[in-house]
C-alpha cells in the first residue's frame, strides 16, 4: 500500500467560526495505480491532496505515504517526504522564474539527490523540451510551462504523483497531450497518480474515480 | 468628488500602513540627520559670529608689538599723531578671556549687536560693566563690579571696558593691541615715523577663523547631505511602490471620470502632508541628535580653534525651517518621476500592477549607460576642473553614477556566481538572488552610499588625525616651552637654561609681507631637532644643508599654493631674494610662513629678539625645571608649556572628533540597515510565489528563512567590497580636491584597513539584523498562506 488515508478531518477558520472542510475521508492507492479526485469547486479536493502530498496538516485522522505517518513528522519530515516521495504537478505551473527550463526540470530531482542525468534528458526529449532547456519559463506558452512542471515532477521518479488540475489552463487538444505523457510516463516509473479535475472526460481515462461533496466521499469508488 | 477621490486613495495606506511606515520613517531620518548636523553647524557659525565681532579681528587693520604689549602713552602718542586707533586689552580672568574694549574710540560694529547701544555704552564706562553670556559668569569668582547676562557675546569671552579690564587684570597702563579704524585722516603721520617698534597689521577679511572652522564644518554639512542621500533613497523606493500599488484605483477613478489634473493634485497634496509631517519629525530628531553632539563638538572646535562654542543649542528659524523644506524638496524629487509617469499615463494603461521588483529592473541598460557616463563626468572634473563647484561636481558625479552602477555590477557578480555553482542548492539561491536584486536595488544603493560615506570621511578624518599627530610631533619635537617676558628675562632664561637642559633653542619670528600675502618668517637655530622633525612635502636636494648654509629658505603650503610658488622660484622680503628649497605642510595655519636659518635670520632683522625657546631635556626633568623657573623667574604657568601635555590634550581633541563622525557613521548605516529591512519586508509578501514552488519540493520553511538572511548578508557585503574604492575616492576628492580648493592645503591619505574591516563588519551586523524579521517572518509563514500560491480558485 503506497498512500493509506484514515478519517482525515480538515477545518478553516471563517468569519463564523470553524468552516469544515473534509470530514472524515478513508482511501488507499496502491503503486502504479491511477485516481481522479472529482467534485465541485469547494468540495475540498485541493485541500485533501495538499495534506496527502504533505503540503499541510491534518485536524484529525492519518495519511501514511509508503507507511509514513506524515502527520506525525516534524516541518523537517514533511519536507524530506515531499522531497523524497511524494511529486505535486499544479495548475498554475509554479515554474521557478529565476532558473532555466533545464534546471526547473533537474531541480526536485536533485535536492533529493536522486538525478538521473539519461531518464532527464529522455523525459525532456519526449515532453518535446529539448530545444528550450536554455529558456527561462516566462518565454515558454502555457503548454510548454505545463510540461516543464510534468517533467520536474516525474525527473524525480516520485512514488507518487500528485496532480491538481494539471490541464485546467490548457486548451483541448494539449490537455491531452500532456495527459498523454503523464499517464505513459507514470505508468513507465510505476507511480501512483492522484489527479484532481473537473473534466469528467480526463477522469475517464483514470483507473479509478473519487467524487468528493461537501468534504465527504459521494459514494463508492468508481 | 474630490473627497471621494482622496479617500479612495487613502485607502491605500490603510492597507498597507507598513508601507507608509517605511516612507514617514524614511523621511523623517533624512531630515533629522540633515536638520542635526545643520543645527550643530548654525550653532557653531553663531559662536563664530559672536567671536569675530568680538575681537574685531579681520574686519579691521591693528597695530601690535614685538615684545607683546604697548604701553598706554604709545597709544597716547599714535592718537596724537592722527591715528585713530582704539585700545584693547585682552588676558586670563578665572581661566575665562576677559577683553576690554573703549566704547567710545572703537569703530562701529566691533562689539556685538547688544553692545552698540547707548546705554549699555554708558553702563560699561560709567560703572565697568561685564558682559558675557549667563555660563560664562557662572565661571568667574565675584569682583565686586556689575555683571550683565548677554547671550550676544561669544561664549567663554567677559567683555568690559579697558580701564575695568586693567584693573582686574593688574595690567595698569598696558594694552595689547589697538584696533585701526578704516577711515585715516590726511594728517595722519606713517607709523614707522611715530612707533617705528610697532607693527601694523592689515584687515584679514575675517576669514581666519572661518578657513578653519570650515574645514571642520564642510566635512560635516557633506556629509550630512550624504545621509540625507540615503534616506532620499528609501523615500524614491516607498513611493515607487506606492505609485504601482495603487495604479488599478487610479485607472477606476479616472475610467469613472475623475480629472487626471485633480488626481495629480491630489497625490501631490498627499505627499506634501506626508512630508511636512515626516519633515516636523525629521527636525525633532534633528534637534535630539544635534543636542547630543553639540558638546562634542564644542569641545573639539575648542580645542582644535581655540574658539568656544556654546554648548547649549537654541532652536534658530533658519535651520528648522530648512529641515522641512529639504523634506518637502527630498519628497517632490524622490515623487517627480513617477508624478511624471502617471499624468501622462493613458486611460486604458494596464491597471495591474506591474511587479514592482522587475518594473524596477526595466531601463537596466539605460541605468548603466547614465551611470557610466556620469563617471566619465566625475573623472574628466578631477582631470581638468578647478575650484570648488568642479570639487563637489565630482563628488556628485562620482556617488550617483556609482549609485546607478550598483545593481548593473551586482547582476554581473550574480550572473558569474551562478555560472560556478555546482549544487542545485546553489544554482538556485544565485539565480534567486539575481532575480531579487532590482527590488533591492534601491536598499543596496544607499547601503552603498552610506558606507563609501563612512570609509571616505572616516579616512579623512584618520589622516587628518595622523597627519596631526606627525605635524604635533614635528612642531614640538622641543620636550619643553619657555616664554619670557621681556629681552631682560629672556637672556637671563638663556644664561640659566643653557646649563641645565641639552639644548635651548630660540624661536624668533617676524611679519612680512611676502608675494602680497602676509607671512611670518622664523628664523631658528640650526638643529637636528628640525632636520629630524620637520618633513618636506617637496624639497630640492640638501635643502636643510642648504638652509642651514643661508643660501635658501623653506615655506609652508599655504604660501607655495597661494603665491603658485614651487622648489627653485625665489622669494623676496627684507629686500633680499632667496630661493624656495623646500615646501612643508602646515595644517591649520591660515598664514604663509618661512623658515630661514637663524644665522641668516638675525642679520636680516637685527631688532628682533627670541622671548620664546624650545628645549631639548629629558622629558622626565621637565617637570622639576618648570618648578624651578617659577621659583626663580616668577614665570606664570601660561610661559610654560609642557609637549607631552599639549598632545595629550591634542588626541583628546581629536577622540572628541571622532565620536561626532563615528555617531553620524553608525546613524547613516542604521539609516541604511533600515531601508534594507523595509526592501526585505516589502519583498516578502511579493516572494510567495517564488518560494512557495522550492517550499513546495521539499525545502523548509526554516532553511528557506535562513537562506533569505545568508542573501541579505551575501549582498550586503558584496556592497561594502564595492563601496571600499567608492569611499576611498570620496576621501581623496575631499583631501585632495575640495580641501586644497577650500583652504588651500592639502592632506596627506592614508589606508585604514582594520577600520574598513570593521565597518563591513558593521555593514553585515546590519544586514542581518535587517533580515531577521523577514526571515522569521518567511519561517513562520502558515502553509495556508504558501498553499494560497497553488489555489486553484484564485
Amino acid at each position: 500500500m503506497l498512500l493509506n488515508v484514515t478519517d482525515l478531518r480538515k477545518s478553516y477558520a471563517g468569519p463564523d467560526g470553524a468552516l469544515p472542510i473534509l470530514q472524515g475521508i478513508d482511501m488507499m492507492l496502491n503503486r502504479g495505480e491511477t485516481l481522479a479526485l472529482t467534485g465541485e469547486s469547494g468540495s475540498g479536493k485541493s485541500t485533501l491532496l495538499h495534506l496527502v502530498g504533505g503540503l499541510d496538516q491534518p485536524d484529525s485522522g492519518v495519511v501514511e505515504v509508503d507507511g509514513v505517518d506524515i502527520g506525525a513528522l516534524d516541518d523537517a519530515g514533511r519536507a524530506a517526504v515531499r522531497r523524497d516521495k511524494v511529486g505535486v504537478v499544479f495548475q498554475q505551473f509554479n515554474l521557478i522564474p529565476s532558473l532555466t527550463v533545464g534546471s526547473n526540470i533537474s531541480f526536485q530531482a536533485r535536492l533529493g539527490g536522486r538525478e538521473d542525468k539519461a531518464w532527464i534528458a529522455d523525459l525532456s526529449t519526449r515532453m518535446g523540451l529539448r530545444e528550450h532547456l536554455a529558456k527561462y519559463p516566462e518565454q515558454l506558452s502555457g503548454g510548454q510551462q505545463q510540461r516543464v512542471a510534468i517533467a520536474r515532477t516525474l525527473a524525480a521518479k516520485p512514488a507518487l504523483v500528485l496532480a491538481d488540475e494539471p490541464t485546467g489552463n490548457l486548451d483541448e487538444a494539449t490537455a491531452d497531450t500532456v495527459m498523454d505523457l503523464m499517464l505513459e510516463l507514470a505508468s513507465e516509473t510505476n507511480a501512483a497518480l492522484l489527479m484532481v479535475t473537473h473534466s469528467q472526460r480526463l477522469a475517464g481515462r483514470m483507473g479509478r474515480r473519487l467524487h468528493l461533496r461537501a468534504g465527504r466521499i459521494d459514494g463508492s469508488p468508481t | 468628488m474630490t473627497k471621494a477621490g482622496l479617500l479612495a486613495l487613502l485607502s491605500h495606506w490603510r492597507r498597507n500602513p507598513v508601507q507608509l511606515f517605511t516612507l514617514v520613517v524614511g523621511l523623517s531620518l533624512a531630515t533629522a540627520l540633515w536638520s542635526g548636523v545643520q543645527a550643530v553647524n548654525a550653532e557653531a557659525r553663531a559662536s563664530y559670529d559672536a567671536a569675530a565681532e568680538t575681537l574685531g579681528e579681520g574686519q579691521f587693520a591693528q597695530i601690535t608689538s614685538d615684545i607683546g604689549t604697548i604701553s598706554q602713552a604709545d597709544y597716547i602718542a599714535l592718537r596724537r599723531a592722527g591715528w585713530l586707533v582704539s585700545p584693547v586689552i585682552e588676558g586670563r580672568l578665572d581661566g575665562v578671556r576677559l577683553i576690554g574694549l573703549d566704547a567710545l574710540t572703537s569703530p562701529g560694529g566691533i562689539a556685538p549687536v547688544g553692545l552698540n547701544d547707548g546705554a549699555m555704552t554708558i553702563d560699561m564706562l560709567t560703572a565697568g560693566v561685564l558682559f558675557a553670556t549667563q555660563d560664562t559668569l557662572d565661571n568667574i569668582a565675584e569682583y565686586g563690579v556689575q555683571t550683565v547676562a548677554s547671550p550676544d557675546v561669544a561664549p567663554g569671552v567677559i567683555l568690559t571696558d579697558v580701564g575695568t579690564a586693567q584693573r582686574l587684570l593688574d595690567m595698569p597702563d598696558v594694552l595689547s593691541r589697538l584696533i585701526v579704524a578704516p577711515s585715516r585722516p590726511l594728517t595722519q603721520i606713517p607709523l614707522g615715523d611715530v612707533m617705528p617698534n610697532l607693527t601694523l597689521r592689515a584687515p584679514q577679511g575675517g576669514s581666519d577663523l572661518g578657513r578653519l572652522t570650515d574645514s571642520f564644518h564642510l566635512n560635516l554639512t557633506a556629509f550630512g547631505l550624504l545621509s540625507f542621500a540615503v534616506g532620499i533613497f528609501i523615500v524614491h523606493g516607498a513611493i515607487g511602490l506606492a505609485f504601482e500599488q495603487r495604479r488599478p484605483v487610479i485607472r477606476t477613478l479616472r475610467a469613472l471620470g475623475f480629472p487626471l489634473g485633480r488626481l495629480v493634485a491630489l497625490i501631490g497634496v498627499e505627499l506634501l502632508v506626508i512630508s511636512l509631517v515626516a519633515g516636523a519629525i525629521g527636525v525633532g530628531l534633528g534637534y535630539l541628535v544635534a543636542a547630543a553632539l553639540l558638546p562634542d563638538v564644542a569641545a573639539t572646535i575648542s580645542g582644535l580653534y581655540g574658539q568656544s562654542v556654546s554648548g547649549t543649542l537654541q532652536l534658530r528659524p533658519e535651520w528648522w525651517v530648512s529641515g522641512l523644506l529639504i523634506a518637502v524638496g527630498g519628497t517632490a524629487m524622490a515623487a517627480a518621476a513617477s508624478l511624471w509617469q502617471l499624468a501622462r499615463m493613458p486611460l486604458l494603461a494596464s491597471a495591474r500592477p506591474r511587479a514592482w521588483a522587475m518594473q524596477a529592473g526595466q531601463g537596466r541598460l539605460l541605468q548603466a549607460g547614465v551611470a557610466v557616463a556620469l563617471l566619465i563626468l566625475a573623472g574628466v572634473l578631477g582631470w581638468l576642473g578647478s575650484g570648488l563647484v568642479a570639487g563637489f561636481g565630482m563628488l556628485a558625479a562620482l556617488l550617483i553614477g556609482a549609485a546607478l552602477a550598483l545593481p548593473v555590477v551586482l547582476d554581473r557578480v550574480l550572473a558569474f556566481g551562478a555560472a560556478q555553482a555546482k549544487s542545485v542548492m546553489a544554482e538556485w539561491f544565485w539565480a534567486d538572488t539575481r532575480q531579487q536584486l532590482p527590488g533591492l536595488s534601491l536598499a543596496l544603493m544607499a547601503l552603498l552610499l552610506a558606507m563609501a560615506a563612512n570609509v571616505g570621511v572616516s579616512t579623512m578624518v584618520s589622516s587628518f588625525r595622523l597627519t596631526f599627530t606627525g605635524f604635533l610631533d614635528q612642531r614640538l619635537a622641543s620636550e619643553f616651552y619657555v616664554y619670557a617676558d621681556d629681552e631682560e628675562q629672556a637672556l637671563a632664561l638663556r644664561t640659566f637654561l643653557e646649563t641645565r637642559v641639552d639644548k635651548v633653542l630660540p624661536i624668533q619670528s617676524v611679519e612680512q609681507n611676502i608675494r602680497g600675502l602676509q607671512s611670518e618668517v622664523f628664523g631658528p637655530t640650526a638643529h637636528e631637532t628640525y632636520r629630524d622633525n620637520w618633513l618636506f612635502l617637496n624639497a630640492a636636494p640638501n635643502a636643510w644643508g642648504d638652509i642651514e648654509n643661508g643660501v635658501g629658505a623653506a615655506i609652508n603650503e599655504q604660501l607655495a599654493r597661494r603665491a603658485d610658488i614651487d622648489i627653485g622660484d625665489e622669494i623676496t622680503f627684507s629686500g633680499r631674494s632667496f630661493p624656495v628649497l623646500g615646501i612643508y605642510g602646515d595644517y591649520g595655519n591660515p598664514i604663509g610662513q618661512v623658515i630661514v636659518t637663524k644665522t641668516l635670520f638675525e642679520d636680516l632683522f637685527p631688532a628682533v629678539s627670541a622671548l620664546r625657546f624650545g628645549i631639548r631635556m629629558d622629558a622626565d626633568d621637565v617637570p622639576a625645571l618648570a618648578i624651578e623657573l617659577r621659583e626663580t623667574f616668577g614665570l606664570a604657568e601660561a610661559n610654560m608649556i609642557n609637549q607631552a601635555g599639549i598632545k595629550a590634550f591634542s588626541l583628546s581633541v581629536f577622540d572628541r572628533t571622532f565620536t561626532i563622525t563615528g555617531a553620524l557613521n553608525v546613524l547613516t548605516l542604521a539609516v541604511a540597515g533600515f531601508a534594507i529591512l523595509m526592501s526585505l519586508l516589502t519583498l516578502a509578501t511579493m516572494r510567495l510565489p517564488q518560494l512557495a514552488p522550492v517550499w513546495a519540493q521539499g525545502l523548509t520553511r526554516a532553511r528557506l528563512g535562513q537562506i533569505e538572511i545568508i542573501r541579505a548578508v551575501l549582498l550586503a557585503l558584496l556592497t561594502a567590497v564595492l563601496a571600499l574604492p567608492l569611499g576611498l575616492a570620496l576621501a581623496w576628492t575631499l583631501l585632495a580636491v575640495v580641501n586644497v580648493e577650500a583652504f588651500g592645503w592639502r592632506l596627506p591619505m592614508f589606508l585604514f584597513p582594520l577600520d574598513y574591516a570593521r565597518l563591513a563588519g558593521f555593514a553585515v551586523v546590519a544586514a542581518v539584523l535587517a533580515s531577521l524579521w523577514p526571515a522569521r517572518k518567511l519561517a513562520r509563514t502558515r502553509p495556508a498562506d504558501l498553499l494560497k500560491v497553488f489555489s486553484n480558485e484564485r
